[in-house]
C-alpha cells in the first residue's frame, strides 16, 4: 500500500469570473521514502494540489469538491478539523516558499521549531526548546544552540528556510510537502537547502513532495515526476523516463524551450507558442490543444484521460508522441 | 563598425551613504558597486550575472544615469556621460533604453497600449506627427510579435509575456543603440521565457542592438550573451567570453555558481558532482577584508584574507580577480 494515494482530487474556487477548477481530477500515489516532484507553471494547480492535501484551502471561496486523499490508510478529507490538525506538523509537514511569512516574527526560533513537539508529542517546553537547538544544528544553522532564543528577523533568508526545515523535521513526519522551497533564494543557497532537505529526508525515510517550476531541480532531486497543466496531471513517470522519452507534447515542449548549461551554444530555443490557459475559459477538449503542434480535430472535443503508455509512464494525450 | 566600444565603464563606484542621529552624521556606506569596469562592443551582448545584492542592477541603473556614481567614468559612444547635465544627457537618454522585469508597475493603466508606445516619441520629439506616431506604434507592435489592433487595448488585458513585448516595443520606439535589460524574463513562465529570449535575439540581428543583459539565471545568460561578467558583492570577479567562462571558469565563485545550477537531465545530474559553497552572501555594508569571497571560498589562503585581488587578464580576454587563478 502506498504511503499516500490521491484519487480524483478536485478543488474549485468561486470568483467573480465564475467557478474555477484549479485542481481537476488529480490522482497519484506516493511510496514511503519516495521523492515526487510536481512541476508546472503558474496556474497549473501544483500549489493548490499541495494545499488541498493539507486541507489548507481558504474557505468559503475555495472548496475541495471531490476526491480522496488516503494517507496511511486513512482518508484525510473525511477527518474532522481537530483530527486534521493532529496530522499537520506531525505526520505531514509543509515547507513554504517564503519562510518570513510562515514564521511568527514575535516568537523565537526555538519556540517555533519546538512547538510541534509540545503540540503533538506532549513534550515539555524546556525539552522542546533544547531539542529545537539540536534540530537547528542538524540543519547546519551556524551557532544553532546559542541562537534558539533569537527571532526570525535576525536570520538571513537561507537561514530561515533552514529553520523551516528543522520545524518540518521536528516530529519525524512520514511526508514533507515543500512548495517552491528555494525559489526566493540565491542559486548557491538553493543548492545548499535542497541538498540538505534531500539528505535529511533520506536519513529519516521521509517521503517528499517537491513542488517546483524548475526542471533542473526536478532532474537533480526527484525519483518521480508529475507534470501539471491547466489543473490536471498531463504526464507522470520516473524522472529518468520522463526526461528521456517525454510522451506529452507539453512536456517535450518545455524541455525543448529551456536553455541549458550544457547545450550547444548558438542553438535557437524552441518556444511553446501561445500562453498558459485561463482557468475561467478552459477549452472543452484538451487544455493544451491551442498550443499543441500535434493537435488533431479530436483534441478539440475529447478531454484525454491519463492512460498508461508504458509501464509506470502515464500521459493524458490522444496522440502518440 | 567603429573600433571604440559603445559603452565603456571604468572603475565606477556607487555608494549609498548611511546616516544616523539628529544631525544626520554619515556613519557608513553600502558599497553596492565598488570599482566595476567593463566595456560593451556594438552589436554585442554582455551578460551581467550574480546573486541578489551583488550590484548588477545598480550597475545598470548607474549606466542609465538613474543613480549617480560616487566615482569612475561612464563613456557612451566615446562621450563621457558621467557628469553631463540633464539637458546634455537628453540625446543619450534616448539612445540607452531600459527593459525591466515588470515594466508596468509605474505606467498609467488608463492609457491604451498605442498611447503608451507613442508617449516617449512625443517626449523625445521623435515623431511630431500624430498619425505617423500611431502608425509607428502599430508597426512596433508587429515587430515584437503582437497584433496591430492590440494598440487599442489596455495593459491589464495582457499576459506577462505580452506585457514584456509591449515594454520592448516602447523601448524600440526610441530607436536606441543600447538596451539595458534587467531580469527581463525572470518573472515569466518557463514556456514563455523562450519566446521573449528569441525575440531579443531577432531584434538584435535586425537592428544591430547592443545589450547589457542582467540576470541571475546562468542558463539564460549563457544562451544570450557573447561575453559574461560575474559579480560578487559589488565587484566583477570574472569576465570572459561565453565558452571560456562556462567551459573553463577560473574564479572559485564562478565555479560554485555553475555547480549549483541543476541541468534538466537526471542522467547527467546523477554523475555530476554537486559541490556547494557554504554560507551566504555577506552584507555590502561591511564586506569582508581582502577577497570578498574568501569566507565562503574552499581554496582561501592567508593572502586572500588581507589583500584584495584585482582583475588580471589571463588569456583570450578572460580576466579573473583571484590570487590563485
Amino acid at each position: 500500500m502506498p504511503l499516500l494515494s490521491v484519487k480524483g482530487l478536485t478543488t474549485t474556487f468561486r470568483t467573480d469570473r465564475g467557478v474555477l477548477t484549479a485542481v481537476d481530477d488529480v490522482s497519484f500515489d506516493l511510496e514511503a521514502g519516495e521523492t515526487l516532484a510536481i512541476v508546472g507553471e503558474s496556474g497549473s494547480g501544483k500549489s493548490v494540489t499541495a494545499l488541498s492535501l493539507m486541507r489548507l484551502i481558504a474557505q468559503p471561496a475555495g472548496r475541495i469538491a471531490q476526491g480522496e486523499v488516503i494517507f496511511e490508510g486513512q482518508d484525510l478529507l473525511k477527518l474532522s478539523e481537530p483530527e486534521m490538525q493532529s496530522v499537520r506538523g506531525d505526520r505531514i509537514a509543509m515547507i513554504f516558499q517564503e519562510p518570513m511569512t510562515s514564521l511568527n516574527p514575535a516568537l523565537t526560533l526555538g519556540v517555533q521549531v519546538g512547538e510541534p513537539m509540545v503540540l503533538h508529542r506532549g513534550s515539555t517546553w524546556s525539552n522542546a526548546i533544547a531539542r529545537a537547538g539540536d534540530l537547528l544544528d542538524r540543519v547546519r544553522l551556524p551557532d544553532a544552540r546559542a541562537r534558539v532564543n533569537a527571532y526570525p528577523h535576525q536570520f538571513s533568508g537561507g537561514q530561515r528556510q533552514r529553520a523551516m526545515i528543522a520545524m518540518a523535521l521536528a516530529c519525524q513526519p512520514q511526508l514533507i510537502i515543500a512548495d517552491e522551497p528555494t525559489t526566493a533564494l540565491d542559486v548557491t543557497v538553493q543548492a545548499q537547502i535542497l541538498a540538505l532537505l534531500k539528505e535529511l529526508a533520506r536519513e529519516q525515510g521521509t517521503a517528499l513532495i517537491l513542488i517546483t517550476h524548475d526542471l533542473g531541480i526536478v532532474a537533480r532531486y526527484a525519483d518521480r515526476v508529475a507534470v501539471m497543466y491547466g489543473g490536471r496531471i498531463v504526464e507522470t513517470a520516473s524522472a529518468r523516463n520522463l526526461y528521456r522519452t517525454p510522451r506529452h507534447p507539453y512536456t517535450s515542449g518545455l524541455l525543448a524551450s529551456i536553455p541549458r548549461l550544457d547545450q550547444v551554444t548558438g542553438r535557437r530555443l524552441i518556444p511553446i507558442d501561445g500562453q498558459p490557459p485561463d482557468l475561467a475559459r478552459m477549452p472543452p477538449g484538451c487544455a493544451f490543444r491551442p498550443r499543441c503542434p500535434r493537435a488533431t480535430p479530436e483534441c478539440d472535443t475529447t478531454r484525454p484521460a491519463l492512460t498508461e503508455a508504458a509501464p509506470g509512464h502515464w500521459k493524458a494525450c490522444l496522440n502518440d508522441v | 563598425m567603429s573600433e571604440t566600444p559603445l559603452l565603456e565603464v571604468d572603475n565606477i563606484k556607487v555608494h549609498f551613504p548611511i546616516y544616523k542621529g539628529v544631525i544626520a552624521r554619515q556613519v557608513g556606506a553600502v558599497k553596492a558597486v565598488d570599482g566595476v569596469s567593463f566595456s560593451v562592443n556594438r552589436g554585442e551582448t554582455l551578460g551581467l550575472v550574480g546573486e541578489s545584492g551583488c550590484g548588477k542592477s545598480t550597475t545598470g541603473l548607474a549606466v542609465l544615469r538613474m543613480l549617480s556614481t560616487t566615482a569612475g567614468t561612464i563613456r557612451f559612444d566615446g562621450t563621457d556621460i558621467t557628469h553631463l547635465s540633464r539637458a546634455a544627457l537628453r540625446p543619450f537618454r534616448r539612445r540607452i533604453q531600459m527593459i525591466y522585469q515588470d515594466p508596468f508597475g509605474a505606467l498609467d493603466p488608463r492609457m491604451t497600449v498605442g498611447q503608451l508606445i507613442a508617449e516617449p516619441m512625443i517626449v523625445h520629439n521623435i515623431e511630431p506627427n500624430r498619425a505617423a506616431r500611431d502608425t509607428r506604434a502599430r508597426d512596433l507592435l508587429s515587430m515584437v510579435g503582437l497584433r496591430q489592433d492590440m494598440a487599442e487595448r489596455y495593459i491589464h488585458e495582457f499576459s506577462g509575456g505580452q506585457r514584456q513585448r509591449i515594454g520592448i516595443a516602447r523601448a524600440l520606439a526610441m530607436q536606441p543603440d543600447l538596451l539595458i535589460c534587467d531580469e527581463p524574463v525572470s518573472a515569466l513562465d518557463v514556456s514563455i521565457q523562450a519566446q521573449i529570449v528569441n525575440l531579443f535575439q531577432d531584434l538584435q540581428a535586425r537592428f544591430g542592438l547592443t545589450y547589457l543583459f542582467i540576470a541571475h539565471d546562468l542558463a539564460v545568460i549563457r544562451h544570450i550573451s557573447d561575453r559574461i561578467a560575474v559579480m560578487y558583492l559589488g565587484r566583477i570577479v570574472e569576465i570572459a567570453g561565453r565558452e571560456a567562462l562556462y567551459d573553463h571558469p577560473k574564479h572559485p565563485y564562478t565555479q560554485a555558481l555553475l555547480a549549483a545550477v541543476a541541468i534538466p537531465d537526471p542522467d547527467i545530474e546523477a554523475t555530476r558532482p554537486h559541490i556547494t559553497v557554504t554560507g551566504e552572501v555577506p552584507s555590502a555594508l561591511n564586506p569582508p577584508p581582502g577577497c570578498r569571497f574568501h569566507p565562503r571560498c574552499p581554496l582561501a589562503i592567508d593572502r586572500c584574507r588581507t589583500e584584495e585581488p584585482q582583475l588580471r587578464d589571463m588569456s583570450n580576454g578572460q580576466s579573473v580577480a583571484c590570487h590563485l587563478a
